[in-house]
């Protein structure tokens, strides 16, 4: 499979010459990307290089240094609280904890941004809930507190909070560690479905380079403050770039060094 | 030189930290509030806040009371004042000691409380969803603590000190045989609204301002980590228990000074 150009046209999600840096240290050094519509594009590279900070940019909860990120048309860090609030309700985000409210039940969690968003009588709120517990599984459990749920059915809850409202955007935050297989398979799953049956825009953050194969429809590595490869899961295998291929396959040596940058071993040892 | 330098680097840091404190309370007392959501937060954490804390605030307010009327009354029938007495309980604990008491004994156990609660729904990513969720969470978390926080503790003092008076009835008269009716009648006489209740009340609220002020900035500021929590916890207790010794002492020379 090639990159379909109509993809490429109306794209949900655009960051042009985005830069961001912490302080000093500079995160993203001019990067862009595309999003496009109804399809899940993944990005991965190794952990710490701020592949979360790259959704929060999008979510407009931090502002780049220079460059435009554009979603569905506005430009998140040019707008006005208001504005800011009005798009983030059509978008969401799986977070990797979960992030469900601990003082509420699994209901009431998935209920809850209904009832902050719309005047809808409770017993259609009630219809709603339980058609998206349905979806992930656990309509049988919606009267669990938080801390009575398994990791992965917590993570199962929050997906389902987070389509509580049919976004038109969702961002997994590594919607994948610490899964069990089982776990792991249906949550693949889930996430396909959701795409395809709700025409969801799909952004997803891993590192779990066997399961993102599985699903997305466009990959980006990222590595050291750019983008180091995008395409198909297809292009990227026969990708000729060292990086690309170190990444895929998970080699220990290659242009991303194992060891942190440290004086030679014998010097280090010599000085004890 | 170091000193020079990390002075001004806490002083730096100091006034930062005000800054952001008051972005904070003004994101989260200045937007215009949604009643219909609004009210049962607010009722709710009232329960949370100061229902909660009535065993503590009623029984401290109970034993200061006593020793109070014990610690008085050796004094006062040296002199044979000993019928003074209900005034003197009744001063100490309207103008100073109900306020500041009641402030320290909140810090403790709401402030704490508020603090690790923020501090921890900042480490789970609830506040950083509610934001997704086009939720503000200084209007969603912070507002109703806040108005809970200054709600209930002067409603707290009120009862601290009343509880307190019972306590010095119970040892000045039931227990040391002082007279029931001068116990009450100088306590009438000496005690006035405006000058004593009115300026307990006042330094309550200010106590309340800040103390849950503080609380919930240390929470919404910590630093998302076990220690981060922990620390900002300590501070809270620290921090608002100075500023209530602190302020109490500026209050009672402006009321009480001339």
């Amino acid at each position: 499979m090639n990159i379909n150009k109509t993809d490429f046209e109306s794209p949900h999600v655009e960051l042009k010459n985005v830069t961001f840096s912490r302080g000093e240290r500079v995160i993203y050094d001019d990067i862009s990307m595309v999003f496009p519509k109804g399809k899940i594009t993944a990005i991965m590279g190794p952990s710490g290089i701020g592949k979360t900070t790259l959704l929060r940019l999008i979510g407009g909860q931090l502002y780049p240094d220079s460059g435009d990120i554009i979603v569905s048309g506005q430009n998140i860090p040019k707008l006005s609280r208001k504005e800011l609030y009005a798009v983030r309700e059509k978008m969401s985000m799986l977070f990797q904890s979960g992030a469900l409210f601990t003082e509420m039940n699994v209901f009431d969690n998935v209920a809850f941004p209904i009832r902050e968003h719309t005047k809808l009588p409770e017993d259609i709120i009630r219809t709603m809930v339980l058609m998206k517990l349905e979806a992930v599984g656990l309509r049988g459990a919606y009267e669990l507190m938080p801390n009575e749920l398994s990791g992965g059915m917590a993570r199962r809850a929050a997906l389902a909070r987070s389509i509580a409202l049919d976004p038109e955007l969702i961002m997994y935050d590594e919607p994948f560690v610490g899964q069990d297989p089982i776990s792991m398979g249906v949550l693949v799953r889930l996430i396909r479905n959701l795409n395809t049956s709700l025409n969801l825009t799909s952004i997803v953050v891993s590192h779990d380079v066997k399961e993102v194969m599985g699903i997305a429809d466009y990959i980006y590595i990222m590595a050291d403050k750019r983008v180091i490869g995008y395409g198909t899961k297809e292009q990227l295998l026969e990708s000729d770039s060292p990086l690309v291929q170190q990444f895929l396959k998970g080699l220990a040596d290659g242009p991303v060094p194992f060891h942190y940058p440290a004086p030679s071993i014998s010097q280090d040892l010599m000085q004890g | 030189m170091d000193w020079i330098q990390n002075l001004g680097k806490n002083t730096i840091e100091r006034f930062s930290a005000i800054g952001r404190a008051s972005f904070m309370l003004f994101g989260a007392i200045v937007a215009k509030p949604n009643l219909a959501k609004g009210f049962p937060l607010f009722v709710k954490q009232v329960y949370v806040i100061g229902v909660l804390s009535l065993v503590i605030i009623l029984v401290s307010g109970l034993f200061i009371g006593m020793v109070l009327a014990l610690q008085g009354y050796t004094v006062l029938v040296d002199y044979g004042a000993e019928d003074s007495l209900g005034q003197m309980v009744s001063l100490s604990l309207l103008r100073e000691l109900g306020p500041v008491v009641t402030a320290l004994l909140f810090a403790g156990r709401a402030g704490s409380a508020l603090t690790a609660e923020i501090g921890l729904m900042k480490a789970t990513e609830q506040l950083t969803s509610l934001e997704m969720m086009a939720v503000d969470p200084l209007r969603r978390v912070i507002a109703p603590r806040f108005w809970a926080g200054v709600f209930s503790m002067p409603i707290l003092a009120m009862l601290f000190s009343s509880v307190g008076i019972i306590g010095g009835h119970l040892v000045g008269v039931e227990w040391l045989g002082v007279d029931q009716g001068s116990f009450w009648s100088i306590m009438q006489a000496s005690v006035q609204f405006e000058g004593d209740i009115l300026n307990g009340i006042i330094k309550s609220i200010v106590f309340a301002i800040v103390v849950t002020w503080i609380a919930i900035f240390r929470g919404y500021d910590a630093i998302p980590t076990s220690e981060g929590i922990s620390r900002a916890t300590t501070q809270t207790v620290v921090q608002s228990s100075l500023a209530v010794l602190g302020l109490d002492f500026v209050l009672t020379a402006l009321m009480f000074g001339s």
